[in-house]
């Protein structure tokens, strides 16, 4: 029964989205208030509805319910009750709930937190999204019914994936999802704003808070799921430019490029369409994500099921919306009136030079994932392209970017004078060789290249601490006037240099971790020992255990440095009777400038057990940098100014242009 | 500075970025594509030995040995018509089984014989990675319900 309910509920959300979709556009147009005002209670009520079909197919999955199909195929009762919950989105049906519940959510606060938009801009953002949520009901309602029921029920379900049966189920995908889905918001207001006709610096000032939230949660989401990786496949890599890590990480370049110009179309009324354009491909990218990890054209663990008529459905979609938004632009991007001027060096100049460089990073991480599926579609043959192309193409990419962000954030708007910062470049540069020497020294004979990944990351971390320390006249001031100032910097200026810092931190981790990791591979017996960079691993053997719904081999390490540092490692194998199939669980101890970390493999017949072992130097770092840059997407949104939706429109616009083409000549 | 001007230097930096990135990505491409074969196009063309290669297909039933080292292991991959030597030296991922589809990444030797330096085999028992389901097709040995 609550099933059904769940069902109809899904269907009226359609109902409901069709009408969200379509009237307030109407309304819109024809400057009808009652029309317009249409648009919030929809989003109200189909948000309600996408809750009640939500929490029923989850109270399928915890009753186990295997009379739904979904739940059936998916889950077992002998499995423990968060992965139950979290089994929910385990899944194609389950996990496309799971993202409309979002996109309504996201509806929802547009209401919520959009009082002072003007009505007919918020009643045609509400209607793009509707839009949306039209596309992806009707997908899941005519191709990927989460609630199909199945008679007669089988007795138990399939089960879960071992290898998802992981808390980073509970956390990866609705985090991924709230970046992806978010980005549909700015995607609303840029198509709104084409049709509109009008881009102002008050229109840049609604779009931000969004944008920064929908990029704070999709950093997040991808370091959860690189860092998931990380423990769970015993590989010892994070990364691995595998197709659906590449669909999370282009909406997050386009994303971050965003971020960035809308800045400048905020402060300075420039960049305009360029920062629409942005948008929309910044959501584009994250349908392709969305068709490529769905439609099963992609050999991956993410690939759930491998239907053609899905496929072809979210293409269709796919080629709508894209085609669609990219046309509406090319009409109507000709008539938005072209805003500040601004001299090459200059803080605008250094966005666009960062723009371009994130996007032609984009560029070639689109490239390079679909390059297989276009020489497949001709028939040529199977390729892959790997990680080498990935870090040959992306590395002269994004170093240029991290010198330009220890640059930039000192440059004026408008028009910078190089001379003035000169100073403060030849302090981050002398800090810069520093490190560089240090490093060199360090690791001198051991993938010495490696010292300059390093040294990005200090030039960066260096401006960033040089920046704060002059804003506050440290050691100039008095503590306490240093105090007094470090309390009034905007938090809007602490939230980008958190950001940056965050980058200084992830360049290290992933400089040292891909240059410097030792690997270990041997067979070892019981007693013995291996030395892997300093650390002595003892090996106890394995033995036999009961989970709760596996078996488990456990094996056991005791670490040890010296007389001071002793660890216990306990890496396990284990095995999952319902699906009848093994996962490997890596045993990892965490410093802080490292990670030890011991997999255990096959016996080899004579009481031995092949093992690896890995010291990976400064890995934590990445996912420390990545939550640092997402605190600092957080701490910039607490900033007044950017609350959502607590700007207005203003009557007069930011400057006059012809008084700042004066300033600029 | 003008708007005309400013367009002119956004634009040349563009022309600038964008030729070094392709040049990036046609050296990048022309080393680092990695080509798939089925064993049976192994066996009818000619992949010169020392090429990056992917094979895939099925792990031959009773072919896995096991070398006295406990880490070098030798097995046969086949798509029911044509077979594959392997030697890998390593710890097998967990999915590894014999007659469970698999694809390996490595090299051939001048003998024909497959160094890997990588097997994937990451998915639960009912999958069967694409490429795999491929070869099997093309050899005619496809015993799965589609077509």
């Amino acid at each position: 029964m609550i099933v059904e309910i769940g069902h109809i509920a899904l269907i009226m959300a359609l109902a409901v989205a069709l009408v969200q979709a379509v009237v307030p556009m109407i309304g819109a147009s024809r400057g009808d208030g009652r029309l317009m005002a249409l648009a919030s209670t929809a989003a109200g009520i189909q948000w309600l509805f996408i809750v009640i079909a939500f929490l029923a197919l989850m109270n399928a999955y915890i009753t186990s319910d295997f009379s739904v199909f979904n739940v059936a195929s998916n889950s077992h009762s002998a499995k423990p009750i968060l992965y139950k919950i979290a089994g929910v989105w385990g899944n194609h049906e389950g996990s496309l709930v799971l993202w409309v519940l979002i996109l309504a959510t996201f509806g929802g606060a547009i209401v919520l937190f959009g009082g002072n938009l003007p009505p007919a801009l918020r009643a045609r953002v509400l209607s793009v999204q509707a839009l949306i949520a039209v596309g992806f009901l009707s997908f899941s309602l005519f191709t990927s019914n989460p609630f199909q029921r199945v008679s007669p029920a089988p007795l138990d379900g399939n089960g879960l994936n071992p290898l998802l049966q992981d808390p980073g189920l509970a956390f990866h995908p609705p985090f991924l999802y709230l970046g992806y889905v978010g980005f549909s918001v700015a995607f609303a207001f840029a198509v709104a704003a084409l049709i509109e006709g009008r881009v102002d610096a008050a229109w840049a000032r609604w779009v931000r808070p969004w944008a920064l939230i929908a990029w704070s949660f999709l950093t997040v989401g991808i370091a959860l799921g690189s860092w998931w990786a990380y423990y769970e496949l015993g590989w010892g890599g994070w990364w691995f430019w595998d197709p659906v890590e590449n669909a999370s990480f282009m909406p997050w370049l386009a994303g971050t490029a965003l971020l960035h110009s809308a800045i400048v179309c905020e402060k300075r009324d420039a960049l305009k369409a360029w920062t629409i354009l942005l948008a929309i491909v910044a959501f584009s990218l994250s349908l392709l994500g969305t068709f490529l990890v769905r439609s099963g054209v992609l050999t991956s663990v993410h690939a759930f099921a491998t239907d053609p008529a899905r496929g072809v459905f979210i293409l269709g979609f796919l080629v709508v919306v894209v085609g669609g938004s990219l046309a509406l632009f090319a009409i109507r991007a000709p008539r938005l009136k072209a805003g500040g001027l601004f001299a090459p060096v200059s803080r605008e100049g250094g966005i666009v030079l960062n723009n371009l460089l994130f996007s032609a990073a984009a560029a070639t991480v689109l490239l390079g994932t679909l390059y297989p599926l276009f020489i497949d579609a001709l028939g040529a043959g199977k390729v892959s392209v790997g990680p080498p192309y990935f870090n040959t193409v992306f590395v002269p990419l994004m170093s240029p970017l991290v010198v330009l962000a220890g640059i930039a954030p000192m440059l004026s708007w408008k028009r910078a004078d190089l001379g003035g910062i000169v100073d403060r470049l030849k302090i981050i540069a002398a800090l810069t060789a520093l490190v560089l020497v240090w490093t060199v020294y360090q690791v001198w004979g051991n993938a010495v290249f490696g010292a300059f990944g390093i040294a990005l990351s200090a030039w960066l971390a260096s401006s960033v601490l040089l920046d704060w320390a002059l804003r506050i006249r440290l050691f100039r001031a008095s503590p306490l006037d240093s105090m007094r100032r470090a309390m009034r910097i905007p938090r809007a200026a602490y939230g980008m240099n958190f950001a940056h810092f965050g980058v200084a931190l992830l360049v290290a981790g992933v400089t040292a971790s891909s240059a410097w990791r030792t690997e270990s591979l041997q067979v070892m017996r019981e007693g013995e020992s291996i030395s892997v960079a300093g650390f002595e691993f003892l090996f106890h053997g394995v033995d036999r255990a009961e989970g709760p719904n596996y078996a488990v081999d456990r094996g056991h390490f005791t670490v040890t440095r010296g007389a001071k540092f002793t660890v216990e490692l306990w890496p396990e194998n284990r095995f999952y009777p319902v699906q009848q199939q093994p996962t490997t669980e890596a045993a990892i101890h965490t410093m802080w400038n490292a990670d030890l970390y011991a997999v255990v493999g096959d016996p080899d017949g004579n009481g031995g057990w092949a093992t690896r072992i890995y010291y990976n130097p400064l890995v934590p770092w990445i996912w420390l940098g990545a939550l640092v840059m997402a605190l600092g997407g957080a701490v910039s949104l607490s900033d007044r100014r950017h609350r959502v939706g607590a700007p207005k429109r203003s009557q007069s616009t930011p400057m006059p242009r012809h008084a700042a083409a004066d300033i600029v000549r | 500075m003008t708007r005309k001007k400013r367009r002119l230097y956004v634009l040349l930096v563009a022309a600038v970025l964008l030729g070094g990135a392709t040049a990036l990505v046609i050296g990048a491409f022309r080393g680092n594509l990695v080509f798939f074969f089925s064993p049976t196009e192994i066996f009818e063309k000619s992949v010169e030995p020392g090429q990056r290669i992917r094979v895939g297909g099925l792990v031959e039933e009773d072919s896995v040995v096991h070398d006295a080292d406990g880490l070098t292991v030798h097995f046969r991959v086949t798509d029911l018509s044509h077979a594959v030597m392997v030697t890998y030296r390593g710890i097998l991922p967990s999915l590894f089984r014999e007659g469970q589809g698999v694809v390996i990444q490595g090299r051939l030797d001048e003998t024909a014989h497959f160094i890997a330096d990588e097997v994937m085999a990451k998915h639960d028992e009912n999958y069967m990675p694409p490429e795999v389901a491929e070869a099997l097709k093309k050899s005619g040995q496809w015993k799965g319900d589609d077509e």
